[in-house]
C-alpha cells in the first residue's frame, strides 16, 4: 500500500505550494505503467490530507499513455503493461513513457 | 494504523541501533505536513492524545458557504515529481556511499523468501572481507537485526509501523547512525514486499531480489516492476528442489522474460549451494565501487 506514502508526498508538495490558503482541487499526472494505482491514491488521499490545507480537496488524475520501445527492431508502441511484446516478437523494450508520478498544479480559494 | 480511530500516531518509524539499544523516532518523508502527533519525549504513547478530533461538535462552523462552483479559485502550477523529495535524498545517500567507497544493496523479496538467512551466511562467507554493516527494514520487531548482530555485523534496524517500505530518509538516519566503514558492503534488508520498494529509491547501487523455490515459478509475471528494477535475482532454497514441484527452468525463463537484462543465480543460504558465485559477486562489486570513487 505504498500509495498512503505516495499520498503523503503529495499532500506535503501541495501544503508548500498552497502556502496556507485551502486547497480545492489537485491535479496529479500519473502513467500506466509507473506502478501507482490511481484509485488506491484516491481511496489514501483523504487520509493524508486531512488536517492540512488540502483536506476536502478534489483529486483530479491524468493518466498518461505508456509507450515502449522495442530494442530489437526500434519500433514504438503504446502499451498499458509491463509485460508487452513487439509486433516483431521482441521483449527487450525499454520504457519511453508511462513512468510520471507527477503533481501538475493545484487549485486554491483567493483569500477574500 | 490505529485501529480506534484510524490515526497515524501509534505507527511512528523508529530506529533502533543494535549496538547500543537507543531508539529514536524518524520522520517518513512526507509526513511533515501532517497535523500535530509530534512526541518530544519520544514516547510511544498510549492513546494519551485521548482521540479529541472525535468529538468535533458538528456544528458546521465551516459552514458550506462555498457552493461547487462558487468564488474565485487560483490555479498555481507546481509541475514537481511526486517523489522528488524522496530521490533527492536517494542522491545524496548514493553520493555519501560512493565517496566513502561503500557498495550499497536493498535487498527485497516476499516475505520468508530467506533473505535474513541469506545475510547471515553471507556475513559469515565474508569473513569480514570487506567489512558488512546491515540496516533492516520490518514493520514491527527486532528479531532480523537480533540476527545479523548474533552473525557478527553491525545493524540498525528500522520499523516502519505502518509503512510497507523502507524510503531514503529511513536510510539516510540508517547511515548517520551506524557509519559504514571506508571499502564496506551495505546490506539494507528492505520490508519483505514486491510492490512497493520497487517505487523508492534508497541511494543503492543495485537492487537484489530473492525469490524462493516455495514460491511459485510466475513470481516475476506477477511482480513485473521489481523484477524490472533488479539487476541480480537469486532463486533461493534449491535444497528443496527436490520435494517440490518447482521448474527451475521455468522460473529462470520467466526473469529472462521481465528483465532480460537482470543476471541470475540458483543458491540455497541454508546449505551454502551456489553461494561462492554470489560472494564473488560482492566482491567484484566491492571492487567496482572504489575504483569508482578514485580521483
Amino acid at each position: 500500500m505504498h500509495e498512503l506514502s505516495i499520498a503523503s508526498n503529495i499532500v506535503e508538495l501541495v501544503a508548500a505550494a498552497a502556502a496556507g490558503r485551502k486547497v480545492r482541487r489537485v491535479t496529479l499526472e500519473i502513467g500506466q505503467l509507473s506502478g501507482v494505482s490511481a484509485e488506491a491514491l484516491a481511496f489514501c488521499f483523504p487520509e493524508a490530507a486531512r488536517g492540512t490545507d488540502a483536506e476536502n480537496a478534489d483529486l483530479d488524475v491524468v493518466e498518461i499513455e505508456g509507450v515502449a520501445r522495442c530494442e530489437a527492431c526500434g519500433e514504438e508502441f503504446a502499451t498499458a503493461s509491463l509485460l508487452a511484446i513487439c509486433s516483431c516478437g521482441s521483449f527487450r523494450l525499454q520504457r519511453v513513457k508511462g513512468d510520471e508520478l507527477n503533481v501538475k498544479g493545484i487549485e486554491v480559494e483567493e483569500p477574500a | 494504523m490505529c485501529a480506534t480511530c484510524g490515526c497515524e500516531a501509534n505507527t511512528a518509524t523508529m530506529m533502533t541501533n543494535l549496538q547500543t539499544g537507543a531508539s529514536t523516532e524518524i520522520t517518513a518523508i512526507g509526513q511533515e505536513a501532517r497535523h500535530e502527533h509530534v512526541h518530544a519525549d519520544g514516547t510511544r504513547h498510549a492513546h494519551e492524545h485521548g482521540h479529541d478530533h472525535h468529538y468535533h461538535d458538528h456544528d458546521h462552523r465551516h459552514g458550506h458557504d462555498r457552493l461547487p462552483g462558487e468564488g474565485r479559485g487560483l490555479k498555481v502550477e507546481i509541475e514537481a515529481r511526486v517523489l522528488a523529495k524522496n530521490d533527492a535524498v536517494a542522491s545524496r545517500n548514493r553520493a555519501w556511499l560512493g565517496g566513502r567507497e561503500i557498495l550499497a544493496l536493498n535487498l527485497v523479496s516476499a516475505p520468508g523468501s530467506g533473505k535474513t538467512t541469506l545475510l547471515e551466511r553471507t556475513i559469515a562467507e565474508l569473513g569480514g572481507r570487506p567489512p558488512v554493516f546491515v540496516i533492516e527494514g520490518d514493520q514491527a520487531t527486532a528479531n532480523d537485526s537480533a540476527r545479523i548482530q548474533k552473525a557478527g555485523a553491525p545493524v540498525a534496524q528500522i520499523n516502519t509501523g505502518a509503512g510497507c517500505h523502507l524510503d531514503a530518509e529511513m536510510v539516510r538516519r540508517g547511515l548517520a547512525e551506524l557509519k559504514p566503514a571506508v571499502g564496506a558492503v551495505l546490506f539494507i534488508e528492505n520490508v519483505g514486499n514486491l510492490v512497493c520498494p520497487a517505487l523508492f529509491d534508497l541511494g543503492e547501487h543495485a537492487k537484489v531480489v530473492l525469490f524462493s523455490v516455495a514460491e511459485g515459478e510466475d513470481k516475476p509475471l506477477k511482480y513485473p516492476h521489481m523484477f524490472q528494477a533488479a539487476e541480480l535475482v537469486l532463486i533461493n532454497k534449491s535444497d528443496l528442489l527436490p520435494h517440490l514441484d518447482f521448474s527451475l527452468d521455468e522460473a529462470l525463463a520467466n526473469v529472462a522474460r521481465v528483465n532480460p537484462r537482470a543476471r541470475t543465480m540458483t543458491v540455497s543460504a541454508r546449505t551454502g549451494e551456489g553461494l561462492p558465485l554470489w560472494i564473488d559477486w560482492i566482491r567484484e562489486r566491492v571492487r567496482q565501487a572504489q575504483e569508482v570513487a578514485l580521483p
